[in-house]
């Protein structure tokens, strides 16, 4: 039935694919893990504690205790939810979270997949993570749940609207969906990177990341005053850990396309500066995407220790009645420029 | 059998499987997700093709907006119509699929039905050559349909807001232009009489 002689290549080519993904994916969940112990120690320094320090020197040990106690937890179903949708939702939000990595640059010509349409494909895969979110609160068959579910899908349609106009900006100055073509087109130095012309649209690119995410002050969708724990009240040991795992990676994910769109990905801000020439740590490299994504990442928690929660309708507000215009009028004013400049691609 | 060939039968099954549950399963929920399902093999159909644009957009719009708002009003009703109320509609049912075959049979077994464009044997990125030939040659198609969404909008977004008189709602305006002497009363701590 296979023909092995002329197939064995392409065979081997899925194989090397996937190595590689399990290349990034493993070190992906490790970071995971410690950012939440990351979390719970910067939110504890801005709130004057300590935050964790009991397993390990510092703490350090924690999110491997955590772990393991959550798998060792027993998985408790409702009795009246839907079983097989039950245990796909948390897959469901978490495949997509790990997906969107497939097409990050880490350097230059260091990446799984080179796809032309590549930020398409990020924004496609972050807008289906909404869907574990909305099976589980329907699956679980609980009023809380399916309140937050409720929430998250209308927070995360509207968002995405002002996500992708935002990107609409990046598209216009790069020329390009390739995410690496996206960094290339900002070399020359910090003052070249995109978040200079496109400073409205990164604030709501961000923003709207963090409500994409459904973190704080967005997090309506857990809102713990109101629903107890939103969506995943019904959850418990590994389907929690699911949804955990899901809603951090896809923070890191947003944090890393930060850093890619709008802040030049992996290039020195030092680039052309003749003082830094030949000083190989300000040389351009996988550092420089790390650092950057490691502050947005710190952002993220920055946010939740600053921001009260918002209402619900204050979100709606902000989404269609603030960020779609500004993206909006920031477009038009953008394409003017660039015609009056002479720069159309 | 090549990879792309195991890959496209194992997709085709994956899609006529979900597009037959679609219309067979009673729970609504079901129904939709086994319809999301069936959007998702289709755009991995046409990434096969090498439309990525295309394929990436079906995933973006349709699944990523219009299908979670489409599960939100399923989730809403009732999970499961009963018998008696599914009979009356047997009839209309199968005249509407019998039309909408017919369909399908006249537009893709006429002759026109093809390529109006020649794709271009270097593709070099698929986005782009769309990009070119949508705002140049078809551009002004492209405008008539994007005026037409946009009255749409306006239309969708004006049935909603009809005014009704007994309702209390939030005006923001009102809320951000409070101010501290018409909220706030300092006393000197003595309890007043109630009035």
């Amino acid at each position: 039935m296979f023909d092995w002689t002329t197939d064995a290549a392409v065979w081997l080519r899925v194989a090397e694919i996937l190595l590689h993904s399990i290349f990034i994916l493993v070190p992906l969940l490790v970071v995971v893990a410690y950012y939440t112990y990351a979390e719970r120690k910067v939110i504890g320094y801005i709130q004057m504690r300590l935050g964790p320090n009991r397993v390990g020197p510092r703490g350090l040990f924690q999110p491997i205790a955590d772990a393991l106690k959550l798998i060792t937890k027993e998985v408790v179903q409702p009795q009246q939810a839907n079983r097989g949708l039950f245990y796909i939702a948390p897959l469901a939000a978490l495949v997509p979270a790990l997906g969107g990595w497939a097409v990050i640059p880490f350097d230059e010509g260091v990446w799984l997949a080179d796809v032309d349409a590549g930020l398409l494909y990020v924004l496609a895969l972050t807008s289906l993570g909404a869907y574990g979110i909305i099976i589980a609160g329907w699956a679980s068959n609980s009023r809380y749940a399916l309140l937050g579910a409720m929430r998250q899908a209308a927070q995360v349609v509207s968002y995405e609207i002002a996500m992708g106009f935002a990107l609409v900006g990046v598209l216009m100055l790069a020329g390009s969906l390739n995410l690496s073509a996206i960094v290339l087109a900002q070399s020359g130095g910090v003052l070249s990177w995109f978040f200079l012309p496109l400073l409205p649209l990164f604030v709501v690119y961000l923003v709207s990341g963090v409500a994409e995410t459904n973190r704080a002050p967005f997090d309506v969708v857990e809102g713990e005053s109101e629903l107890v724990a939103g969506f995943h009240v019904e959850y418990s040991g590994a389907g929690f850990t699911l949804f955990f795992l899901a809603e951090y990676s896809a923070m890191t994910l947003v944090a890393a396309l930060t850093a890619i769109l709008f802040f030049g990905g992996w290039l020195s801000p030092f680039e052309g500066w003749a003082w830094a020439e030949g000083l190989p740590v300000l040389d351009s490299g996988i550092h420089w995407w790390v650092l950057k994504t490691a502050f947005f990442m710190y952002c993220f928690l920055w946010f939740r220790a600053t921001f009260p929660r918002y209402r619900y309708d204050q979100i709606m507000r902000l989404g269609w009645k603030a960020f779609i215009p500004v993206t909006l009028i920031w477009i038009f004013v953008l394409g003017v420029a660039q015609h009056l400049i002479g720069v159309v691609r | 059998m090549g990879f792309q060939a195991l890959l496209f039968y194992a997709l085709a099954a994956v899609l006529l499987t979900a597009a037959v549950a679609t219309v067979t399963l009673r729970c609504m929920v079901r129904a939709a997700l086994c319809l999301i399902l069936a959007f998702f093999t289709a755009a991995m159909l046409w990434m096969l093709l090498h439309a990525e644009f295309l394929s990436i957009l079906l995933v973006l719009v349709y699944i990523g907006a219009v299908l979670v708002l489409f599960l939100f009003v399923v989730m809403m009703v009732e999970r499961e119509t009963p018998a008696e109320q599914r009979a009356p509609f047997r009839l209309s049912a199968a005249l509407v699929a019998l039309l909408m075959i017919a369909e399908l049979l006249a537009v893709l077994g006429s002759e026109d039905f093809g390529p109006a464009q020649e794709v271009p044997s270097t593709i070099g990125s698929n986005t782009q050559a769309l990009g070119a030939v949508l705002y140049t040659e078809y551009a002004l198609a492209f405008e008539a349909a994007a005026v037409a969404l946009l009255i749409a909008i306006v239309g969708a977004i004006a049935l909603t807001l009809r005014e009704r008189g007994e309702q209390h709602r939030q005006k923001p305006s009102e809320q951000t232009q409070a101010s501290k002497q018409e909220r706030l009363r300092l006393t000197d701590g003595r309890t007043e009489p109630p009035c």
